[in-house]
């Protein structure tokens, strides 16, 4: 399982892409493997704050519902609009065209309780 | 926790396991869709061999089954099977069940892993008939061959006429150079293929030879999770979702199983609900907007009003949109009635549908 060095993680398997004043968020290859075939994101909180590990969004797949849980407190800016149509980009393409929420960072310090790549590999192996 | 007699080579085929009615069963080999996509369009196997097989024997075993069963057994000629029900005291169904006449004083009963016991008490406490019972399910092992090339791949294995067997019936016979096995012309997928039991002792052998034979079909594994979304996307009920201890046959749409050509166990009740018109039905339905139903959603009607509760509910890999049953008031039970499924709080747009959905 690939877990890219650059990104940074969460104990509920979500990765986190820090770029200047915001942040790209998904889930990682784990969790992708771990819920199977993604049928649908469920994402209603585009333009609205999230506090840290609060829900942001659901992911179906075929025979299980997870919920998201926001890694940093921020608003929502976007939401992947692609996973609308193509859901599978998430088992494809977990970092990339997987991505799910683009959002702000409003408490920087919370930054530090994210983990690293190596940190998230040995909760997960 | 029980184990099949295949655990290991399923654990090594990289399955993953899970509790289920108290055995370690494989839920998931690869990928869901591709096995459930294999079943549809070429064949898979799946290892139940946690079901229960009981052997009924004696001049009254037809009365001690038309006793206990609600569909009329009497209507099976030898090398047939049934799908009946066992109805308790109480208004709902022990389990679900296969019946398999091999002559007139000799006849297998199929049964749940969930419900082996169960059945087996409840059996043998209305077994005034002096009718000899065997519980054969720890010896046997079961593996579902399904799908439209099933037929293709077993018939390479034995001297049987697969394709002279109809739809609901079985024979016993050798296959894969195994003796004493029951090929069986029926399944829980809608996809066509057979059921094979075998002893424990042949199941490696059986499973083999199948696997050997399946190659040019690209045959794989397949676990219990394609097999729920198989059965649902042909309304086929599952015991303890869709049916229970408390759900008539007549609510649950199981008419056409329940025959009130001679007298069963509580038959009274569940003719009084034919005759008056069930309160609630289990019905299908298709979500319109979007969304996966579950177990446990509550349905509504357009103004809010709970009506009734999902059964089971899926995305249906072949349809590829959200589909499931529950029961809900008669008055919601017509096709094309809208309906609204509570997700997480919001009531999306579901409609009533004609099962099988596929």
């Amino acid at each position: 399982m690939n877990f890219p060095e650059n990104l940074l993680y969460t104990k509920d398997h979500e990765w986190i892409r820090i770029e200047g004043d915001v942040c790209y968020i998904g889930i990682t290859d784990f969790a992708q493997k771990e819920l199977g075939d993604i049928v649908y994101v469920d994402i209603a909180t585009k333009g609205k704050t999230v506090n840290q590990h609060d829900v942001f969004g659901t992911v179906e797949a075929v025979k299980t519902v997870s919920d998201l849980f926001m890694p940093l407190t921020g608003e929502v800016l976007e939401v992947n609009a692609g996973l609308d149509a193509a859901p599978e980009n998430v088992n494809n393409d977990a970092y990339g065209e997987g991505w799910m929420i683009k959002a702000t960072i409003a408490n920087k310090n919370e930054v530090a309780s994210l983990m690293s790549a190596a940190d998230y590999k040995g909760l997960v192996h | 926790m029980k184990y099949v007699a295949l655990n290991d080579l399923h654990v090594s085929l990289g399955a993953k396991m899970i509790e289920f009615a108290g055995y370690n069963m494989p839920v998931l080999y690869n990928n869901l869709i591709q096995e459930h996509n294999a079943v549809r369009n070429s064949v898979g196997v799946f290892d139940v061999s946690h079901m229960g097989e009981f052997m009924l024997k004696g001049e009254k075993a037809l009365e001690l089954i038309q006793l206990v069963t609600s569909n009329d057994a009497s209507k099976l000629t030898d090398g047939k099977v049934q799908y009946s029900c066992l109805p308790n005291n109480e208004g709902g169904i022990v389990d679900d069940l296969l019946v398999y006449r091999w002559n007139e004083n000799e006849y297998y009963l199929v049964v749940n892993a969930s419900n082996i016991d169960k059945d087996w008490n409840w059996i043998s406490q209305h077994n005034t008939f002096g009718v000899e019972m065997k519980n054969m399910s720890d010896d046997m092992s079961l593996l579902a061959v399904q799908g439209p090339n099933a037929i293709k791949v077993l018939q390479k294995l034995t001297e049987v006429n697969l394709s002279a067997m109809e739809y609901y019936t079985f024979c016993g016979g050798s296959m894969a150079g195994c003796e004493d096995v029951i090929i069986s012309n029926t399944g829980y997928t809608g996809a066509g293929g057979f059921e094979i039991y075998v002893w424990n002792k042949d199941a490696r052998k059986m499973w083999d030879a199948i696997f050997e034979a399946g190659k040019e079909f690209d045959i794989m594994p397949t676990g219990l999770g394609a097999r729920d979304t198989l059965r649902l996307e042909k309304g086929f009920c599952l015991y303890g979702n869709d049916i229970n201890d408390t759900t008539s046959p007549i609510e649950a749409g199981l008419g056409w199983i329940t025959k009130f050509t001679k007298p069963f166990i509580n038959h009274e009740y569940h003719k009084a609900i034919k005759e008056n018109g069930a309160t609630k039905k289990l019905v299908g339905f298709e979500m319109i907007d979007r969304g996966i139903p579950r177990q446990h959603y509550m349905i509504k009607d357009v103004d809010g009003n709970t009506i009734g509760e999902v059964t089971s509910g899926t995305q249906s890999p072949s349809l590829n949109k959200g589909i499931g049953m529950g029961y809900v008031s008669a008055a919601f039970s017509k096709v094309d009635t809208e309906i609204f499924i509570e997700i997480r709080d919001k009531a999306i747009k579901a409609k009533v549908v004609k099962v099988p959905f596929l």
